[in-house]
């Protein structure tokens, strides 16, 4: 018998589809002879590759598990493994698809009316759009219930007045999902770009993501049409129904991100001697990839029969917290641990793993910190709420 | 336009290989394939001049089970359908039985235009094209750079050597051997995936095609190995003018690098 794959090692590819596999070999080919060659300048430069929108378009990457509307139309495992793909080359990818298929393009299909849908699924599906999802506050991050943010009716709209912060691709976005109180109750409407009092303004200074925008956005007296409110969207659940996907997403991305680490840490022990043998010989270092290994196949497996039973509408909100919660952290241990591997090497942009590393801490902590998954998890075993 | 790309697939580029147990062939067992190199620039063209001329591009592959990925892509890329000749268990390496099974499989589909890629990065015979040209009483040109099809004809640029080009003029139907990198080979989107389940690929056994010959072959394979590496050092003596007239002569007409 042949020796298991270290980056497959329980053969999860024998359980996926052969549309499954085609979709991802496909957007891999892709991404790696594409993209991978200019994300380290990215990440230097603090730039998104804005050009990218457009053909991740063209190949189908946004809002990929959505139907009509220009939309693919693929299973969530599918979907997936697209997440996966893109997160193996830069978290920053991931959470600009994450972003425009799970938080702008599902609460437009899930809330919207049917103009909505005409308006702005087909665009945003073809990257000629990009949106953002406007969410937390600078003093409301784990508790959104208690954003400020308002919006009143005036005649013919609504007026929104408030601060959101941590918004990723708010200042590339044409069209905001903006999420705020209309008489004390949490409802979606859509704020187009160069709307008077819509002012994003980008964050600099960031260590983690830099690959990816992320800006506050600035709400002063802004008035859209009444149109504009999402009219399905009703209370707090509406936006968290959003997170939902968008940590689905997750869950399967990071593992991108940890065999990139992997891959480069187990390639680089082989070749790296030091006492006169490559360090992949010494126990220590065995102990690093035995772990990595063992993590990476729990997470493969893990995101695997949670997509199989998102496809069969048989998810609940709390399996994807388990995911996420344990997908992101492990993932982080692995990227910090290959960087350990890659001694003082680690440390350049040359090599992935640090990269990786540094945007997981972002990962770990947005869409639901590690913590308030845990509570999500302890109310799911106990029964009883543990938030405040 | 009717066109039909004959499509070879072949082990990865950066495959590690082995020789297998009877010294014939490579084992395969943990081998990935892929389309062969200027096949895939084969597939591209025929899509472009479809999009340009309209009509259908048919992807036609010889090969074992595992050929079907390949068709996959190439259909999911914009191919229209796909006749798969199933040569499981078939081993016969001579290319003018190959050429005899593909146009046993195609001489009913009166293709307009026939594209296959110059050569196999496997066995790298470049015979194939030719020979169902030939098999066919279809004009042909190899090493094909560009094209441009007219009323019933297609001007081609061949690239010959040392730099220089030939420019052809075939009457339709015809055969053309397309050299890699003439054009730029585009990705498949997922709703290419998508569109690909519903296209066609028939399958015909290779006992089905009525080549009585199919197995006879001129070519026998006696052995495969990898590269032996060799080194050999040689210091050269003398002055220094010397050494260099020596050295630019062994450059020259050893190591021909000059």
């Amino acid at each position: 018998m042949k020796s298991p794959n270290p980056f497959d090692f329980y053969n999860m590819n024998a359980l996926l589809s052969d549309e499954e596999r085609q979709v991802r070999d496909a957007v891999r080919e892709y991404l790696r002879k594409e993209v991978q060659p200019e994300i380290r300048d990215c990440f230097r430069e603090a730039k998104f590759p804005l050009h990218l929108a457009k053909a991740f378009g063209e190949l189908g990457l946004l809002g990929a598990n959505l139907e009509g509307y220009d939309c693919p139309g693929l299973n969530n495992v599918a979907y997936g493994l697209l997440m996966q793909e893109l997160e193996y080359i830069d978290s920053g990818l991931r959470s600009f698809a994450s972003v425009q298929g799970a938080l702008v393009m599902y609460p437009i299909y899930t809330f919207g009316s049917e103009e909505h849908k005409q308006k702005y699924l087909p665009k945003l599906a073809k990257g000629e759009m990009i949106g953002c999802f406007g969410l937390t506050e600078p003093d409301y991050g784990s508790n959104p219930g208690g954003m400020i943010t308002r919006a009143e009716r005036v005649s013919g709209g609504f007026k929104l007045n408030g601060r959101k912060m941590w918004i990723t691709n708010a200042s590339l976005a044409d069209v905001a999902v903006v999420w705020a109180k209309l008489d004390g109750k949490v409802h979606g409407f859509l704020v187009e770009k160069g709307t008077k009092g819509f002012q994003p303004k980008p964050m600099h200074g960031k260590l983690s993501l830099r690959a990816s925008d992320t800006s506050e956005i600035l709400l002063d007296d802004c008035v859209v049409p009444e149109e504009n409110l999402l009219p399905g969207s009703n209370g707090l659940k509406s936006p968290l129904m959003c997170l939902t996907q968008a940590r689905y997403g997750i869950a399967w991305g990071v593992i991108g991100a940890a065999i990139a680490c992997f891959e480069e840490s187990l390639e680089y022990a082989k070749g790296r001697v030091m006492f006169d043998k490559p360090i992949a010989g010494f126990q220590l270092t065995q102990n690093k990839f035995a772990h990595m290994m063992t993590e990476i196949t729990k997470m493969q497996l893990l995101v695997l029969q949670l997509g199989r039973m998102k496809d069969k509408g048989e998810m609940h909100h709390a399996q994807v917290s388990m995911a996420k919660r344990n997908n992101c952290f492990h993932a982080l241990e692995i990227a910090r641990m290959s960087r350990q591997v890659l001694g003082g090497n680690g440390i350049m942009d040359d090599y992935v793993s640090m990269r990786h590393a540094n945007n997981l801490e972002t990962v770990i902590t947005y869409e639901g910190t590690h913590e308030i998954h845990t509570l999500v998890l302890g109310e799911a075993a106990t029964g009883i709420q543990a938030y405040a | 336009m009717k066109i039909a790309i004959l499509l070879k697939q072949v082990p990865v580029k950066d495959a590690t290989l082995k020789v297998n147990g009877d010294g014939l062939w490579i084992d395969e067992d943990n081998v990935t394939f892929e389309i062969n190199e200027s096949d895939h620039y084969g597939l591209e063209e025929a899509l472009r001049l479809k999009e340009k001329h309209d009509g259908e591009v048919v992807v036609v592959t010889m090969g074992p089970e595992r050929v079907k990925e390949s068709i996959k892509q190439a259909l999911a890329k914009g191919a229209d359908r796909a006749i798969h000749i199933n040569s499981s268990g078939y081993s016969n390496p001579d290319p003018i039985a190959h050429a005899k099974l593909l146009c046993a499989a195609i001489k009913d589909e009166n293709f307009d235009l026939i594209l296959s890629g110059l050569q196999s990065d496997d066995l790298g015979y470049g015979q194939t094209g030719v020979l169902v040209a030939e098999m066919l009483g279809m004009a042909h040109a190899t090493l094909v750079m560009e094209t441009d099809v007219q009323d019933g004809k297609i001007k081609v640029k061949r690239e010959l050597e040392g730099g220089w080009f030939q420019s052809v003029e075939l009457p339709l139907p015809a055969v053309l051997t397309i050299q890699s990198g003439l054009n730029q080979i585009r990705y498949a989107t997922i709703k290419g995936i998508m569109a690909a389940k519903r296209k066609e690929i028939k399958e015909i056994a290779i006992s089905d095609l009525g080549v009585s010959d199919a197995d006879a072959s001129g070519i026998q394979m006696h052995k495969i190995y990898l590269p032996v590496k060799t080194k050999q050092t040689v210091v050269l003596e003398g002055d220094t003018a010397d050494i260099v007239s020596k050295l630019v002569d062994k450059l020259k007409n050893e190591a021909k690098v000059l």
